[in-house]
C-alpha cells in the first residue's frame, strides 16, 4: 500500500508521536497515562513508518532491535526493585529523591520501572508487528 | 444494571462454550476470546457495581472525600485484559501457522493419527 | 530475610534478560543460561534451609501491609517444590547443550526455560490468588512459546490443543477469583481464609471451590480434562518436554493442595470424595492410555496423567500421613518424570527412533542408558527400594488408615499395571534384538557428558530419595502438619491480626 498523504503525514507524525508517548509515560504515575499506553503510543509512531516505508525503514530509525529493547526494558523494571533490597526494604518499595527535576517531576525508583515497561512493550509490539509484516514481504 | 451485566457474561459464557465446541479451529479460539471476556466482566461486576467518585485521596487527606468506588477489581480486569490480549494474540498466531501446515481448520482432521 | 523470598524470581528474571540480550551469541547465552540455573538451584536450597525448621518466611512487595499488597510466602512446601523445580531446570539446561538442535537455542530456548522457571517459582511462592494467576500466565505464556517452538506440524497442532485447554482453564480461574473476592473482598489467601471462616456456610463458597477445582485440575491434567496433556507433550524436543512433564502439571498439584488445605479447607466435606473420585479415574485412564501407545513418548506422556491420581489421591484423603504422601509423591516425581522424558531423548538418540517397533538391542549398545532408564521407570512403578515405593506406600497405609480401601485397590492395580508398560519399553527398546537396518550411532564424548550426566544425576537423585526415605519422609511429613495447621500460615502472612484464624 503506497500512499502519498499517508507517508507525507507519518513523517510529520513520528515525532509528535514520540514526544507523546514520553509525556505519558511521565504523566502516568497521578494521572491516567503511564509506561504501558506510552509504550503503545511509541509502537504506533514505528508501525505508521514501517506501514509507509516498510520494515527496513522503520528499523532504520529504531535505537535497537525489538528484541534488545525488550531485554532492556526488563532490565530496567528488574533494576527498579534492587535499590530497595540494597535499602534493607521488601523488594519493589518505591524510593523516591526528595527533590523534584523541572518537566519530569520527582526522581525515583518507581518512574524506572514506568521507563522499563515503556521499553519492553514498545519491543514487544514492534517484535510481533517486524516478524509479521516481514512475513508478508517476503 | 447489574441484571443487565449478569445477562451479558450468560450470553458470552454461552456463546464462547457453543464457539469452543465447534470443529473449526478459528471459532474455537474466537470462543476462547469471549469466555475470556465473560470471565472479565464476571470480575468485574463480583466486585460491585456502583456509582461513586474515584478513589483518589487528595493531597494531605487520608481517605477519599467522597464514597468511592472499590478500585481493585478494576485494576485486576485491567491486568486480565492485557494478558488475555497478549495470549490471544499468540493463540491467533499458532492458529494461522497450524492451519497452514496442516492445511485445514478442522480440529478432528488436524489430529495426525488417532490414538 | 526477604531477600531469599524474591531471589528465586529475580534469578530466573535476571538470566532470562540476559538470555535476550545474547541472542545473537549462542556461546554466551548458554553460559549464561547454566549459570542461571545453577544461581536458582542455590537461591532455592538456601530458601529451603531457612523454612526447614517450621519458619514461614513472608515478605510483602513493595512494603504494602498483608490483605493490600502481594506477598510472597514460602512455607516448607513451597520451598521443597521451588527446589526441586530447580533441580530439574539445571538438568534440562544441562541436557540441552546437546539434546537440542541449535535452530531452535537461537529462536530463544534459554530465555523461555527462564521464564518458564520464573512463573513456576512465582506460583510456588505467591500468597495471593490474583497474583498466582499472573504467575500461571508467565509460565503459561512461555510454555506455549516452547512447545510451538521449531513450528513442526505435529507441535502446531498438539500446540494448539494445549493452548486452547489451558486458557480455558485459566478463563476459569478467573472467574473462580473473581466471585471469591465478590464473596469475601479479598484475595489475598490467608485474608480469605481468615473471611471464609467467620462466614456462615453458604452455596458460594462451595460454587467458587468447585471452579477452582476444575481450573487446577485442568492444569494438573486429572481427568476427565487431561486429553490436552498426551496431545501435546510428545511434540516438542525431549529438554523441553521433560521440564513440562516434571513441572507443569505438578503447579496445578500444588494449587490445588494450597487452596484445598488453606482457603476452601470447610468445603472438603464436598470436595474429598470428588477428588477421590477424581483421582480414581485418573490413574486407571492414564495407565490403560499408556498400555495402548507404542510410542516411547506417548506411553510417558499416558503415565503423567496416572500419575497425578495418586497426588490427589493424598489430598482427597486428607490426612496428615495422606498430605504427607502427596507431597512426598510430588516431589520424587518431578525428577522421575522429568529423568524418564530426557532419557526418551538419549532412546532417539543412540536408537534413531521413538516408536517401539524400530528400537531394540539398545542394552548391549549402550549398558549406561539401559541403567540410566530403569532407575527411573522401576520407581514409577513403585519397585523397592526406589524413590516411588516409599510414596506409594505412604499413599496406600494411609488410605488403608483413612479406611478407604477402594481406592488403594485400584492404587495397588495401576502400579501393576504401570510396571507392566514400563517393561513393554525395556523389553522392546532393550532386550529385543536390534531391528533390521537400523544404524548404530554411539554417542560422542561430549554427548555422553552432556545427555547422560543430567539422567545419571537425576537417577543418583532417585536412588538417594528411596536409600534415604526416612529423611524426606520426616520432612514431608512436617510439610503436611504445617499444610494442616492453616492458622500458621494466617499468623505469618497478617501477624497478630489472624491470630484467632
Amino acid at each position: 500500500m503506497r500512499s502519498v498523504i499517508l507517508s507525507a503525514a507519518a513523517r510529520l507524525l513520528f515525532p509528535l508521536l514520540l514526544l507523546f508517548s514520553v509525556f505519558l509515560l511521565f504523566r502516568g504515575h497521578n494521572d491516567p497515562g503511564g509506561g504501558f499506553v506510552g509504550g503503545l503510543v511509541a509502537a504506533t509512531a514505528y508501525a505508521l513508518l514501517s506501514l509507509t516505508g516498510g520494515v527496513s525503514s522503520a528499523r532504520r530509525v529504531l535505537p535497537a532491535r525489538p528484541e534488545v529493547l525488550v531485554g532492556t526494558g526488563l532490565l530496567l523494571a528488574l533494576g527498579s526493585g534492587l535499590p530497595s533490597l540494597a535499602a534493607g526494604r521488601p523488594f519493589m518499595t518505591g524510593l523516591w529523591a526528595g527533590f523534584a527535576l523541572p518537566v519530569v517531576g520527582k526522581p525515583g525508583t518507581p518512574v524506572l520501572f514506568d521507563t522499563g515497561v515503556y521499553v519492553t512493550v514498545l519491543g514487544i509490539v514492534l517484535l510481533i508487528l517486524f516478524t509479521l509484516q516481514e512475513e508478508d514481504e517476503a | 444494571m447489574t441484571v443487565l451485566l449478569a445477562l451479558a457474561i450468560g450470553v458470552l459464557y454461552a456463546a464462547g462454550t457453543y464457539l469452543l465446541l465447534r470443529r473449526s479451529a478459528v471459532r474455537v479460539v474466537f470462543g476462547l476470546a469471549l469466555l475470556g471476556h465473560a470471565a472479565n466482566l464476571l470480575v468485574f461486576t463480583a466486585g460491585r457495581l456502583v456509582r461513586e467518585g474515584p478513589p483518589i485521596v487528595p493531597p494531605g487527606a487520608l481517605a477519599p472525600p467522597t464514597p468511592s468506588a472499590d478500585p481493585l477489581p478494576q485494576a485486576l480486569v485491567l491486568t486480565a485484559i492485557v494478558i488475555g490480549f497478549g495470549v490471544q494474540a499468540f493463540a491467533l498466531v499458532l492458529l494461522r501457522r497450524a492451519c497452514q501446515e496442516a492445511g485445514t481448520d478442522d480440529v478432528d482432521a488436524m489430529r495426525e493419527e488417532r490414538p | 530475610m526477604n531477600v531469599l523470598l524474591v531471589l528465586p524470581l529475580l534469578v530466573p528474571l535476571a538470566t532470562a534478560v540476559a538470555g535476550i540480550l545474547l541472542l545473537r551469541v549462542p556461546r554466551a547465552a548458554r553460559a549464561a543460561s547454566a549459570l542461571g540455573a545453577a544461581g536458582l538451584l542455590a537461591a532455592s536450597i538456601a530458601l529451603l534451609s531457612a523454612t526447614l525448621d517450621g519458619t514461614i518466611l513472608v515478605t510483602q512487595a513493595g512494603a504494602w501491609p498483608a490483605p493490600f499488597g502481594i506477598t510472597l510466602v514460602a512455607d516448607r512446601f513451597a520451598a521443597a517444590m521451588v527446589v526441586v523445580g530447580a533441580v530439574l531446570l539445571a538438568a534440562v539446561v544441562a541436557s540441552s547443550v546437546r539434546g537440542l538442535d541449535a535452530a531452535r537455542e537461537r529462536a530463544g530456548f534459554h530465555p523461555l526455560v527462564h521464564a518458564l522457571a520464573m512463573g513456576v517459582s512465582g506460583a510456588f511462592l505467591t500468597g495471593d490468588l490474583f497474583n498466582l494467576y499472573v504467575w500461571f500466565e508467565v509460565m503459561l505464556m512461555s510454555s506455549f512459546v516452547l512447545v510451538s517452538l521449531g513450528g513442526e506440524r505435529e507441535q502446531l497442532t498438539g500446540g494448539l490443543r494445549y493452548v486452547v485447554l489451558n486458557l480455558v482453564s485459566s478463563a476459569l480461574f478467573l472467574a473462580g477469583a473473581g466471585l471469591l473476592y465478590g464473596t469475601v473482598g479479598t484475595l489475598n489467601m490467608a485474608d480469605a481464609a481468615v473471611a471464609l471462616r467467620a462466614m456462615p456456610a453458604q452455596g458460594t463458597t462451595s460454587v467458587v471451590a468447585a471452579l477452582f477445582l476444575l481450573a487446577f485440575g485442568i492444569k494438573a491434567a486429572a481427568f476427565p480434562l487431561f486429553f490436552w496433556l498426551p496431545a501435546s507433550y510428545h511434540t516438542p524436543p525431549m529438554p523441553i518436554a521433560a521440564l513440562f512433564a516434571g513441572l507443569l502439571t505438578k503447579v496445578g498439584v500444588y494449587a490445588l493442595v494450597r487452596t484445598g488445605t488453606l482457603v476452601f479447607d470447610r468445603d472438603r466435606a464436598f470436595t474429598d470424595p470428588l477428588l477421590l473420585a477424581v483421582a480414581a479415574l485418573t490413574m486407571v485412564t492414564g495407565v490403560l492410555g499408556a498400555m495402548a501407545q507404542t510410542d516411547v513418548r506417548k506411553v510417558l506422556s499416558f503415565h503423567i496423567v496416572s500419575q497425578i491420581g495418586y497426588m490427589l489421591m493424598g489430598l482427597g484423603l486428607g490426612t496428615r500421613l495422606a498430605l504427607a504422601g502427596t507431597v512426598f509423591y510430588v516431589l520424587h516425581h518431578i525428577v522421575v518424570k522429568g529423568n524418564l522424558f530426557l532419557v526418551a531423548g538419549v532412546i532417539r538418540r543412540v536408537g534413531g527412533s521413538f516408536s517401539l517397533d524400530r528400537l531394540g538391542g539398545l542394552l548391549t549398545r549402550s549398558p549406561l542408558l539401559a541403567a540410566a532408564f530403569l532407575v527411573p521407570a522401576l520407581s514409577l512403578a513403585g519397585l523397592p527400594p526406589l524413590s516411588g515405593f516409599w510414596a506409594k506406600y505412604l499413599l496406600v497405609r494411609a488410605g488403608l488408615e483413612a479406611g478407604h480401601g477402594a481406592i488403594v485397590g485400584v492404587a495397588l492395580a495401576v502400579s501393576l499395571l504401570t510396571l507392566f508398560s514400563m517393561t513393554k519399553i525395556w523389553a522392546e527398546a532393550f532386550w529385543k534384538p536390534a531391528p533390521e537396518g537400523s544404524d548404530p550411532a554411539p554417542l560422542g564424548a561430549g554427548e555422553r557428558l552432556s545427555l547422560l550426566g543430567p539422567v545419571l544425576a537425576l537417577g543418583a537423585v532417585t536412588v538417594a530419595i528411596g536409600l534415604g526415605a526416612g529423611v524426606l519422609f520426616r520432612f514431608a511429613d512436617a510439610a503436611a502438619a504445617q499444610l494442616l495447621e492453616p492458622g500458621l500460615y494466617v499468623r505469618a502472612v497478617l501477624g497478630a491480626r489472624g491470630g484467632g484464624g
